[in-house]
């Protein structure tokens, strides 16, 4: 495993550089017709190093350089206050918190409806080609509706956005949940009779132990998809807070800067929520014996 | 509230006869499959009916079926407009160029081991990422029209199918390799006649994923900026104008849409993959 991990340092490292150099002459590329024109306007030559230059530093850049934006996230991260609504660990927060409960929701609904599709064969044939038509629908969607509709009712806050994260991240889990209970094959569900095992416990010390290498795989895709679920459900109706709100407000008034740092703070979130994910399956993989 | 009450008996009776048909001998037949779900899905529209009518539940909360219905039929020439800019403009030319870059980007990465390692972490980590995101961004470099929620489109579909191609593209063993070796077979001989269909499980279990991506991608964009026209255009002014019949009739209209893609990409797969287990089981 030590070896593995190190061999593959050094080509993410080149990926990753290339990327940052692709980036950078792209900016350089996209926004030098900018400074062009300024140059043409102020009736002055305009030498290649000061495009370059001025490509690296403009207010409302077509395609901000990285340093640009590391610099907002540095200042809207560590320079502005956490309360304030111009930091985005704030902004951040209330999309992390909108995220964690519908991944909770969305993720206990699915491991149900798996149990109840395992054990109830009416269940599994009516309800299994639905939940999978559920998702031919572009879900995101009924969000703006949800969200007005919801506050038309009175709810307003984290529970609607909650909701649309938690209806995209539910599928996931179903599938590799049903998947994982059904994992135990047919020798194993004999021996379990053969020692008189109720169907409680046959869930209890085989299905459930089983299914969870399927349970994690699944729940590292979900809580990537309830936090698209989160920031596309602060799109619609105005939303003033969270990351999606953040991209919007930047769109609506040209600062690019602004969502590109929301996008990289986007991105960092997910990572970490991944990555948590994956950090618990260790541990529970090991502690029941089943570390790969 | 007769309403209610009866669609509420409806529902019983159907759960009923679909849990007896499911116990019974009948569900093996094929016939007997398809009815069960079909019957689960009217009860359903037969419940939110009777809910509706029965609790007097403003249509501008939850209208019922019927009114959803009449809206389809009466604005059929609308709905048709934003298929056309949303899906057919904009979702499936970018889902056909993000996925043909993934396949051929898939195929040169493969010929580098040292890219397959650095590229195949970036990538899975990318796929992970929230790039609906970037829709703001390529709607101002690609402007309002269907060529921006092209891009995002293809932003959306390029990772998952890559990194799915990139695996399938390793899936034959040694074995394989080697007889083919022995035949003298060459590089493109060997890609074309063993790993590409090797690799086609794995692709089209990208391109399944990516068929709803793309639909999420084109739709989501329109929210920040579209022409008059487009199914995310038309759900979020007909969200504030509170025409709930509107709404749902384009998201029945996105259904159906998706479940086609969808239903095609999957036949597709059955057609050219059917040698593989997955396959040959369900028959």
């Amino acid at each position: 495993m030590r070896f593995r991990t190190t061999s593959a340092v050094l080509p993410i490292l080149t990926v990753l550089l290339a990327i940052l150099a692709l980036w950078y002459a792209g900016a350089v590329w996209m926004n030098a017709q900018w400074a062009r024109d300024q140059a043409a306007r102020a009736g002055v030559e305009i030498s290649l190093s000061e495009i370059v230059r001025d490509t690296m530093s403009q207010e409302r850049p077509v395609l901000p350089a990285p340093h640009q934006v590391a610099a907002e996230f540095g200042k809207t991260v560590f320079g502005t206050k956490v309360t304030s609504k111009r930091s985005l660990v704030w902004h951040g927060w209330v999309t992390l918190s909108a995220t964690a409960v519908g991944f909770a929701l969305g993720s206990a609904a699915g491991i149900l409806l798996a149990i109840g599709i395992v054990h109830s064969r009416a269940m599994d044939l009516s309800v299994m080609p639905w939940a999978i038509a559920s998702q031919t629908i572009p879900i995101l969607a009924i969000a703006p509706m949800v969200i007005v509709v919801l506050s038309s009712m009175g709810v307003t806050g984290l529970l609607p956005k909650a909701i649309i994260s938690a209806w995209l991240s539910f599928f996931p889990v179903v599938v590799g949940m049903v998947k994982g209970l059904r994992a135990p094959d047919a020798m194993q569900l004999d021996q379990l009779k053969t020692w008189g095992a109720s169907r409680a416990q046959t869930f209890w010390k085989l299905r459930l132990p089983a299914s969870m290498p399927y349970l994690f795989a699944s729940l590292k895709v979900s809580v990537a998809a309830s936090l698209v679920g989160a920031i596309v459900g602060e799109l619609p109706a105005g939303a003033t807070a969270g990351l999606g709100a953040r991209l919007l407000s930047g769109s609506y008034y040209g600062q690019t800067v602004m969502i590109w740092a929301a996008l990289l703070a986007a991105a960092l979130l997910a990572a970490a929520l991944v990555g948590l994910i994956a950090a618990i399956e260790r541990v529970v993989l090991r502690r029941m014996g089943m570390a790969r | 509230m007769i309403w209610l009450w009866g669609s509420l008996a409806l529902w019983a009776a159907a759960t009923a006869l679909n849990v007896a048909l499911a116990g019974s001998g009948l569900a093996r037949h094929r016939a007997v499959r398809l009815a069960i779900p079909a019957l689960f899905g009217v009860t359903l529209l037969v419940l939110w009916e009777g809910v509706v009518r029965g609790l007097n539940v403003s249509p501008v909360i939850l209208p019922p079926p019927s009114a959803i219905g009449a809206r389809i039929a009466a604005d059929l020439p609308l709905l048709w407009t934003d298929f056309v800019q949303t899906i057919l403009k904009g979702a499936l030319p970018g889902y056909v160029m993000g996925c043909g870059a993934a396949v051929l980007v898939a195929v040169l990465i493969d010929r580098s081991p040292f890219l397959q390692r650095g590229l195949l972490p970036v990538g899975n980590f990318v796929a992970a990422l929230p790039v609906v995101g970037i829709a703001p961004i390529l709607v101002m470099w690609f402007g309002f029209d269907w060529q921006s929620k092209a891009a995002v489109v293809v932003v959306m579909v390029f990772f998952p199918v890559l990194v799915n191609m990139v695996a399938g593209l390793a899936a034959t063993d040694r074995m394989q390799r080697d007889l083919m070796a022995t035949w003298s077979a060459g590089y493109w001989q060997a890609l074309v006649k063993l790993r590409l269909p090797a690799a086609l499980p794995f692709l089209f279990n990208g391109l399944k994923i990516a068929t709803t991506l793309a639909l999420i991608g084109a739709i989501v964009a329109e929210f920040f900026g579209s022409p008059t026209r487009g199914m995310g255009f038309r759900i979020s002014t007909a969200v504030g104008q509170l025409a709930l019949d509107l709404v749902w009739a384009e998201i029945a209209v996105a259904a159906l849409a998706g479940s086609a893609f969808y239903g095609l990409v999957a036949l597709i797969e059955r057609g050219l993959t059917f040698w593989h287990p997955s396959q040959r089981a369900r028959v």
